[in-house]
């Protein structure tokens, strides 16, 4: 197992990962949804291959980053509960 | 931002490696465009020991001279010998732009864009941590610990015995293997199986590593329970019904192809695949597509066809052909495989009028209930209007109510407005269409 060498922030919640580790398995550590649907429900990633946009999240301030498919880098302010309000 | 190949090979999984390197190494100048983080595909995704055929193959294809764009994602094929790719996540780092958008010129085209997982939706499966099958074995070699986790696998496919295996020795306790397909409905793969070293060994050795878990045919999940999080599934079999408390559900029902940027294209499809001849050229000429598009049927079968892609695109008729003999047998399997997975129509009572059918736009099922086509239903309802564009929900109202797409527009993934405006829009601030 290699050891965590990246340290990254989840709703201000701090998350140390190997380099490899996808943002999603990161938000996922860190709490349990990576956004809320239309109607307010709690999602989080489905298919794990960037075809089901739930793992949709915020990071660095650019909203709608599917999660499953970006590798953590250090220093990631990463925000869970985007919105998509219809 | 401009680049020019005589190959451009979409996907990089074991067809377009295969393609990728074949062609490579006959000389001509070849590109890959992949949308995942890196080369692999799904079933060769890092984060996991890689049987040595992959390893084989992925060493030749860093060796090989191929332009290689990883983490990138074709949003449209403007005009015919081009194609429109985005660079994933390029907002997060920086504002340039020159960088991000690229129009990937080309005078053959391979489509290796591989399958997905059919997903069916039921009460509670839209709770975190349902996932697919893939999909959590995809987390858990994307770095999500399962040590000490629950599972329960479930679904239908060869594929819940490999992702059973892969997640116990990833140290989650798999609870239970529910195959939605009895065992006579399996036998005839099974016995093909039988005549194929290779997989019966790989078969032997993934239901070894779960041999403490129990496997159940004709049993799928009914529900899914839990308030913000999943903490039980009621499995059920034979009409009997049991609770089982979990910390994930990882539930696929076998593979969908991706054939979004072969029907943007135009190529023919039939029975929602690509077609294909002996040289894997579909029905546009200088277009060819290899592996899950045009039939599921495993790595080997997507390795041989991506070799022959990649030869026959290079005009190395003849040894194209020789190879393509050996497909034969691979369709076998593909035919078999596909009568294996067969769902059992008892799964179309799963959902209830309430239950999520589009977890994009939150539709329940009610409201698809009398509707005529998939077109009547996204015009009144938004299902399969999200980001997704109805590659989830597409393949659960296909098998619910027999719909199936009738056409693919632009930009075929969610793309940024500045794509579609010139390079004097990019300076532009981006909005996400």
């Amino acid at each position: 197992m290699v050891e965590p060498n990246i340290t990254l922030t989840v709703d201000e919640i701090v998350v140390r990962v190997a380099s490899g580790t996808t943002v999603a398995a990161a938000a996922l550590m860190a709490g349990t949804r990576t956004r809320d649907s239309v109607s307010g429900e709690p999602r989080a990633p489905l298919c794990g291959m960037g075809i089901c946009f739930e793992c949709r999240v915020t990071i660095n301030g650019a909203p709608h980053q599917r999660s499953c498919q970006i590798l953590c880098e250090p220093g990631m302010q990463v925000t869970t509960g985007e919105i998509s309000r219809r | 931002m401009s680049d020019a190949f005589d190959i451009l090979v979409v996907g990089a999984g074991p067809a377009g490696i295969a393609a990728a390197v074949t062609a490579a190494e006959c000389g001509v100048r070849v590109g890959v465009v992949d949308d995942n983080p890196a080369p692999g595909g799904q079933i060769w995704r890092s984060g996991a020991h890689l049987p040595a055929t992959a390893q084989r193959w992925k060493a030749r294809f860093e060796a090989a001279r191929v332009t290689h764009l990883q983490g990138w994602r074709i949003v449209d094929c403007p005009e015919p010998g081009v194609a429109r790719a985005q660079s994933n996540g390029a907002e997060i780092s920086h504002h340039s732009s020159a960088h991000d958008e690229r129009d990937l010129h080309y005078d053959r085209l391979i489509l290796a864009t591989g399958a997905r997982e059919r997903f069916l939706p039921f009460p509670g499966w839209t709770l975190p941590n349902v996932m697919g099958a893939g999909g959590l074995d995809a987390m858990v070699r994307g770095g999500l610990p399962v040590a000490g986790k629950r599972v329960v696998v479930a679904g239908t496919g060869p594929l819940l015995l490999a992702v059973a295996a892969h997640l116990a020795a990833g140290g989650a306790k798999i609870c239970a293997i529910c195959e939605q397909a009895s065992f006579g409905q399996m036998a005839p793969l099974m016995l093909r199986v039988l005549g194929q070293p290779g997989k019966l060994l790989q078969g032997a050795s993934y239901r070894w590593a779960t041999k403490t878990s129990r496997y159940l045919t004709r049993c799928w999940p009914v529900e899914a329970q839990g308030d913000q999080q999943l903490r039980s599934v009621i499995l059920q079999r034979d009409g009997k019904k049991w609770c089982v408390e979990c910390d994930y559900l990882a539930c696929g029902f076998h593979l969908v192809p991706n054939t979004e940027l072969a029907a943007l294209l135009g190529c023919e499809l039939e029975s929602g695949f690509v077609v294909t001849d002996e040289w894997m050229r579909t029905s546009l000429p200088g277009i060819w597509c290899a592996g899950e598009p045009s039939g599921i049927g495993g790595v080997e079968l997507s390795l041989l066809e991506g070799e022959i892609a990649g030869l026959a695109a290079v005009g190395k008729t003849d040894a194209a052909r020789r190879l393509s003999a050996g497909r034969r047998g691979g369709l076998a399997f593909v035919r078999a495989l596909e009568r294996a997975c067969r769902l059992n129509p008892n799964l179309r009572e799963l959902p209830r009028p309430e239950t999520i059918v589009c977890r994009c736009e939150d539709v329940p099922l009610g409201a698809l209930l009398g509707r005529p086509n998939w077109r009547d239903a996204k015009l009144h309802t938004r299902c399969g209007m999200g980001p997704c564009q109805g590659r989830i929900c597409g393949g659960a109202a296909e098998f619910l109510f027999g719909w199936h797409a009738d056409s693919v527009r632009p930009p075929v993934f969610p793309a940024l407005v500045s794509s579609f405006l010139g390079p004097e829009a990019l300076d532009a601030p981006k909005e996400a269409v």
